[in-house]
C-alpha cells in the first residue's frame, strides 16, 4: 500500500512535466490547428536557458554580479527569466518559420514539416554549438526529504505538482475570463471570421506561442531541478510523449492535455514499477495505440464535422 | 514498343554499373552511395504513396523498415547456419555444393517474407486509419515506430539493444556462387520493381481512388470508392516496400541495431518526400538520389549537416511549399520526355 502511494506521488511528479508541455502543444493546436513539433525542443531550450541564467547568477563566469544572491532568489529569477526568454524563442520561430507560410495560405501539412525541421535545428544546433557533453544543473533549492506514514517526498516534488495545478487553474482563468482568452477561443472556433470582428489575429497567435513556450520553459527548469542532467536530446523523447499526452486528452482541449499528461505519467511509472523498465515505452505506446483505435478523438476531443 | 523503353534504359544503366564494378572502375565508397540511393528511392517512393498520393501524414516509416530488416536478417542468418550445419560441421571454408546457390535463391524469398512481415505490422496503422484521420493518424504511425523499436530492444534472442549481425557471411556465400556484387544487383531489381509497381498502381483506375481519398474522403466514399480497402492496400504495400528496403539495408551494413530505426530515420525519409514533392514519383526518385548525394557531400560538416539540411528545407517550404515537383511528373515539366512515358491504354477518355 505504501509502495502504491509512493508510486502515485512519483507519477504525479512525472505527469506534471508531461502535463505542462502538453498544455503548450494543445494551446497552439487549439488556436492554429498546428502540431508544433518543435515544442519538445523548446522545452530543452528552456532548460538550457535556465541553466545558463542560474550559473551566471551563481557567479560561475568571469563576468559576475556584484552581490551574491541567496539560492531561492536565484531560483525565482531563473524561472522567470527562462520563461520570458523561451517565450521569445517560441515567438521568433513563429515569426520566422510559421507566419510566412500562414500568410501564403499553405497547407497545414507544410507548416507541420517546418515545425519538425525547426525542432531538428534547435536540437542539432545546440549539439553543434555546445557539444555533446552533459551539463549538470546547479542545485538551487536545498532538497529536504519528509516522511509521512512511510511515504517519502521531497519539497521539490511537492513544488512541481502544486505549481502544475496552479498553472492549470491560471490558464483556465486566462482562457475563459480574459478578452485575450476569448479571442483565442474565437480563433479556434473560426479563423476566417475572427479578423472580420476586429480582432488582431496575429497578436493573439503570438500570445499563444509565448504562453505555450513559457510553460515549456517552466517544465524545463523544473525538470532540470528534479533530474539535474541536461543534454541536447532531452527534449525529443519527452516532447513526443507530451504530444501523445495531449492527443490522449483530445488535442486542442486544455483539461484534456492536463489529464492526459497525468494519465501518461501514471502509466509509465506503474509499468516501470511492475514490469522491467525497458518495457516502459513499449507499453506506454501500445496503450496509446489501443486507446486511439477505440476512441479516435481522445478523451475530450470532438470530431470536426466535414462538409462536402 | 515505346512502353519498354524506360525498362530497357534502366536495365542498361544497371548493367553498366555492374560492369563498372567488375572492372573496378567504381570504388567501394561510390558503390555504397549508389546502394544507399537505391534504398532511399524505395523508401521515399513508398512513403510518397501514403503521404503524397493518399494525403495521410505518416511519420513512422523507419519502424516498418526495422521489421523487414530484422525478419530478413534473422531468416538469412538462421538458414545459413542451418545449411552449413547440415552440410558439414566444418568452418566456412568447407565446400558445399548446394549452399551458395541455395542462399542466392533464398535471398529474394527472405526479403519478400521480411516485406510481408512489415506489411502485417502495417495493419497496425491501416486498421485505426479507418476511423482516424490527419493528426491522430500521425500519432499512430509514430507510436508504431516506437513500439517496433522498443519491441526489438526487448527481444534478447535477436540481440536486443546490442544489435544483430552475421549478414556479412550471407553476402559472402552469395559471392562464392558467382563473383558479382549481389547486394547491388538485388537493390537494382527491387528498386525497379518498386517504381514499376507504384507507377502502375497510382496510374490505374483503381489508383485514382487513392487520389480521391486525398481530395475528399467522404465524397470518394459516395462515389463508391472502397476507401477501407484502398487504405489497407496502400498502407500494407507501402510498409511492405519499406520492409524490403530495410532487408536490403541490413545486408549492405552487415549489422543492424534498433538505434538505426529511430524517428530521425523516419524524418530523413520524410525530408526526401517533401523535398521531391508530394504525389510525384519522379520527384521522389530525383530527391532520393539528390538527398543521398547531398548527405555525402555535407559529410565533412558532421553535426552542422543536421542544422543545414533542416534550414534548407525550411527555406524551401517558404519559397516553394509544394516541394520541387509537387503533383507533377518529369514529363509534365519537359513535355518532350512524354514519349518515354506513354499513357497506358484504356485510361484516356
Amino acid at each position: 500500500m505504501e509502495a502504491f502511494f509512493q508510486n502515485l506521488l512519483n507519477a504525479l511528479q512525472w505527469g506534471s512535466f508531461y502535463a505542462l508541455i502538453a498544455l503548450g502543444y494543445t494551446l497552439v493546436y487549439g488556436v492554429l490547428l498546428l502540431i508544433n513539433f518543435a515544442h519538445g525542443d523548446i522545452f530543452m531550450v528552456g532548460a538550457y536557458i535556465g541553466f545558463f541564467i542560474a550559473t551566471f547568477l551563481l557567479g560561475t563566469y568571469a563576468f559576475r554580479l556584484p552581490v551574491m544572491l541567496p539560492n531561492e532568489v536565484v531560483f525565482v529569477i531563473t524561472l522567470v527569466a527562462a520563461m520570458l526568454l523561451t517565450a521569445l524563442v517560441g515567438v521568433t520561430i513563429e515569426r520566422i518559420a510559421y507566419r510566412p507560410l500562414r500568410r501564403k495560405g499553405a497547407s497545414r501539412l507544410y507548416v507541420v514539416i517546418t515545425a519538425l525541421m525547426a525542432g531538428l535545428i534547435l536540437e542539432n544546433g545546440n549539439l553543434a554549438l555546445l557539444g555533446a557533453s552533459r551539463r549538470s544543473f546547479p542545485e538551487l533549492l536545498p532538497k529536504s526529504i519528509y516522511t509521512l506514514g512511510g511515504i517519502t517526498f521531497s519539497n521539490i516534488k511537492i513544488l512541481v505538482i502544486a505549481t502544475t495545478v496552479v498553472v492549470f487553474l491560471i490558464l483556465e482563468l486566462i482562457i475563459h475570463k480574459t478578452r485575450l482568452g476569448m479571442a483565442m477561443r474565437a480563433i479556434s472556433y473560426d479563423r476566417m471570421a475572427v479578423p472580420l470582428m476586429g480582432i488582431a489575429a496575429d497578436t493573439v497567435i503570438v500570445f499563444t506561442f509565448a504562453l505555450g513556450s513559457a510553460l515549456a520553459a517552466l517544465a524545463g527548469v523544473f525538470f532540470a531541478t528534479s533530474y539535474p542532467v541536461l543534454e541536447p536530446y532531452m527534449g525529443a523523447l519527452v516532447g513526443w510523449k507530451a504530444f501523445i499526452a495531449a492527443v490522449i486528452g483530445g488535442i486542442g482541449d486544455i483539461r484534456g492535455a492536463f489529464l492526459g499528461g497525468f494519465l501518461l505519467g501514471f502509466i509509465e511509472i506503474f509499468v516501470a514499477a511492475v514490469f522491467p523498465s525497458t518495457l516502459r515505452d513499449l507499453i506506454a505506446f501500445s496503450v496509446l495505440l489501443i486507446f486511439l483505435t477505440i476512441k479516435p478523438t481522445g478523451l475530450f476531443g470532438v470530431a470536426r464535422a466535414t462538409k462536402i | 514498343m515505346r512502353r519498354f523503353i524506360v525498362p530497357i534504359l534502366y536495365l542498361i544503366l544497371c548493367l553498366l554499373i555492374v560492369a563498372a564494378i567488375r572492372g573496378e572502375w567504381i570504388n567501394a565508397y561510390l558503390q555504397l552511395v549508389i546502394m544507399y540511393a537505391g534504398i532511399n528511392i524505395i523508401l521515399c517512393s513508398s512513403l510518397n504513396m501514403v503521404n503524397g498520393y493518399m494525403g495521410e501524414f505518416s511519420c513512422g516509416h523507419a519502424g516498418f523498415m526495422a521489421v523487414g530488416a530484422y525478419i530478413t536478417s534473422v531468416l538469412n542468418v538462421g538458414l545459413l547456419n542451418m545449411c552449413s550445419g547440415a552440410a558439414s560441421s566444418g568452418a566456412a571454408a568447407g565446400p558445399s555444393a548446394l549452399l551458395p546457390a541455395a542462399s542466392l535463391a533464398l535471398f529474394p524469398v527472405t526479403l519478400l517474407i521480411g516485406g510481408a512481415g512489415a506489411a502485417l505490422v502495417g495493419l497496425l496503422v491501416a486498421i485505426p486509419s479507418f476511423r482516424t484521420r490527419g493528426d491522430y493518424l500521425a500519432i499512430i504511425t509514430l507510436a508504431v515506430n516506437y513500439i517496433v523499436k522498443s519491441s526489438v530492444e526487448n527481444i534478447q534472442a535477436i540481440g536486443g539493444a546490442r544489435g544483430f549481425m552475421g549478414m556479412q557471411r550471407v553476402v559472402e556465400t552469395m559471392t562464392e556462387f558467382s563473383d558479382l556484387p549481389w547486394v547491388m544487383i538485388w537493390i537494382f531489381i527491387f528498386t525497379g520493381l518498386t517504381i514499376a509497381v507504384i507507377h502502375r498502381l497510382v496510374n490505374s483506375t483503381y489508383g485514382k481512388g487513392i487520389i480521391a481519398i486525398r481530395d475528399d474522403e467522404i465524397a470518394a466514399e459516395i462515389m463508391s470508392v472502397d476507401t477501407r480497402r484502398i487504405k489497407l492496400v496502400v498502407f500494407m504495400l507501402s510498409s511492405g516496400l519499406a520492409g524490403i528496403a530495410g532487408g536490403l539495408f541490413a545486408h549492405i551494413l552487415g549489422y543492424i541495431n534498433p538505434g538505426s530505426f529511430t524517428i530521425l530515420k523516419s524524418t530523413e525519409v520524410m525530408i526526401m518526400v517533401y523535398l521531391g514533392g508530394m504525389g510525384s514519383l519522379s520527384g521522389s526518385v530525383l530527391s532520393a538520389v539528390g538527398f543521398t548525394i547531398l548527405m555525402e557531400v555535407l559529410r565533412p560538416l558532421q553535426l552542422m549537416k543536421w542544422v543545414l539540411i533542416p534550414f534548407f528545407l525550411i527555406v524551401l517550404m517558404l519559397v516553394r511549399p509544394e516541394g520541387l515537383m509537387g503533383n507533377r511528373e518529369l514529363s509534365d515539366i519537359f513535355p518532350k520526355l512524354g514519349w518515354l512515358f506513354p499513357p497506358r491504354g484504356g485510361e484516356e477518355l
